[in-house]
């Protein structure tokens, strides 16, 4: 049984439940009064258009659409602003459930696959964990690499300029890519953020089976 | 000894050669004139930042930022912990609140922190640079060091998210915080007040994985300043500078615009006010070279 079959099957005809006890701040949903002011302070949402605002997030979270929700692409455009957090007359940490619903649906391999935040996300935390320290050149490197090497070029050069601008100003180094900046104790960091994971699953593994 | 003295937490992209590693030089020299002592936080690791949300989870992100407690906390006792970056500070910050408030939290923090052989007794505080500016040297001994105004420059206080937003400077407004504004004024410069765009987002990470959902709203931040007759911007925070400034030539094609406006950091202008060096306020770290600085900051200084 998948990880996704298996908390449908316990969550049936409760999703908010389900996002409740899976989703960090998720115990948050049921607060909305659906005024809108974080969809209406979202930079993305205003110039772009989320296919779900947050506020209806929040409304579809409590009508179960449990596959919606969780194949949206929607919480993906959150910049981290805050702003919608500052907003809410309730108070609701929304930038953090956006975050939090995000990483569940990336959790349960339920998220749009190619979506590029959520790709840049994870190559983000993986770049700045691996060395304990973020390398920006690799970074760069793997986002432009994406969809493949052909495609890896053009986006490389499309980013000619900029790159360049960066080099000459002595903000970019092309050493980057065979080293670079690391923390001393990368075994320590390693060690401790496996047995972090490893509380986080067990918690969250508890939960379901309670 | 210096007056005043922290555990310094620099952050990734403050390194040599990284994207922000003119905002570093220019705090260093800002912090002597000063007399603020900062020492660096011995093998920090990165905050894992907002964008890192897809991998990180809850704890994972916390223990990453109480490793940094924790060494601090072991090598740096007492001292108040300071990031220049938002982000970094934003990260720390959002950790402490959390572990504060769950013991659960702390006691999985403490548990996962023991593989690394660390402990956390205290928290620490957790500062920006520029709450270490307003709120512990205050306006009026940072003018006090002023020995070349900027005058009759016009700069655009750009805010951004992270340093104002969800936990900002204390007594500013979210929505119009005034600090930059003053910090512009103490050096001799013309602020504007009714910049519109000042806590507008840069997109952040987003300049990265969606260029032209972020450079949307940078082009706004950017023809707001100039509408205001402002003749560079200036930023608290690393991203903020670098989405703003370095890809005004891609939204100049996409938009037909002609941007090409310095964006600065505040311990930049306050190096060149201080009657530093181009070289002290790291003005060649500029992609946009802000010309009216390196002439003021080759003028002598009138003591």
């Amino acid at each position: 049984m998948s990880a996704n079959t298996a908390v449908a099957e316990k969550y049936r005809n409760n999703f908010l439940k389900e996002i409740e006890e899976q989703v960090e701040m998720g115990d948050w949903v049921k607060m909305c009064m659906q005024c809108g002011v974080c969809s209406g302070s979202c930079p993305t949402n205003f110039q772009s258009a989320w296919e779900h605002p947050p506020q209806e997030l929040f409304m579809m979270i409590r009508a179960g659409k449990r596959e919606e929700v969780l194949t949206s692409s929607s919480m993906w455009n959150c910049t981290s602003c805050y702003n919608c957090i500052v907003r809410c007359p309730r108070k609701l940490p929304i930038t953090h459930i956006m975050h939090g619903i995000a990483e569940y649906a990336h959790r349960l391999g339920m998220a749009p696959k190619m979506q590029a935040t959520r790709f840049f996300s994870g190559l983000f935390w993986k770049n700045a964990t691996k060395t304990g320290r973020v390398n920006e050149l690799k970074l760069s490197m793997g986002l432009y690499f994406k969809d493949g090497f052909v495609q890896g070029i053009k986006n490389g050069m499309a980013m000619q300029a900029v790159a360049l601008g960066l080099v000459k100003a002595g903000r970019l180094n092309v050493m980057e890519l065979l080293g670079g900046h690391k923390c001393k104790d990368q075994k320590g960091i390693q060690a401790m953020l496996a047995k972090a994971y490893e509380i986080e699953r067990t918690r969250k593994t508890a939960k379901l089976a309670g | 000894m210096a007056k005043h003295e922290y555990a310094f937490y620099p952050g990734c992209s403050s390194q040599k050669g990284a994207s922000a590693s003119n905002y570093l030089t220019s705090v260093e020299s800002m912090c002597k004139t000063l007399d603020v002592k900062l020492t660096e936080i011995p093998d920090w690791n990165c905050c894992g930042a907002s964008i890192g949300y897809a991998e990180a989870g809850e704890l994972p992100r916390h223990v990453l930022n109480a490793r940094n407690f924790a060494l601090s906390e072991q090598h740096l006792p007492g001292q108040e912990i300071v990031a220049t970056c938002a982000a970094c500070w934003l990260g720390a910050r959002e950790t402490r609140e959390r572990l504060t408030h769950s013991d659960t939290l702390m006691s999985d923090t403490r548990e996962a922190l023991k593989e690394a052989g660390l402990t956390i007794n205290e928290m620490p505080n957790i500062r920006h640079m520029v709450e270490v500016l307003i709120e512990d040297l205050g306006f009026d001994e940072m003018a006090k060091h002023v020995v070349r105004p900027l005058e009759g420059v016009k700069i655009a206080g750009y805010v951004g998210c992270q340093t104002n937003r969800p936990f900002g400077v204390a007594g500013e407004s979210f929505e119009n915080p005034v600090y930059l504004d003053k910090m512009v004024e103490m050096v001799g410069a013309e602020s504007i007040p009714e910049y519109e765009q000042k806590v507008t987002c840069c997109g952040g990470a987003l300049a990265f994985s969606e260029p032209e959902k972020a450079q949307a709203q940078i082009k706004d931040i950017v023809e707001s300043a100039y509408d205001h007759g402002a003749e560079m911007i200036v930023t608290p925070c690393p991203l903020c500078q670098a989405n703003v400034e370095i890809y005004q030539g891609q939204i100049n094609k996409r938009y037909g615009t002609k941007f090409d406006i310095p964006v600065m950091y505040y311990s930049q202008l306050m190096v060149v006010a201080y009657g530093g060096s181009a070289k002290d306020a790291a003005l060649n770290g500029q992609v946009i070279k802000a010309r009216r600085l390196e002439e003021i900051a080759a003028k002598p200084v009138k003591r």
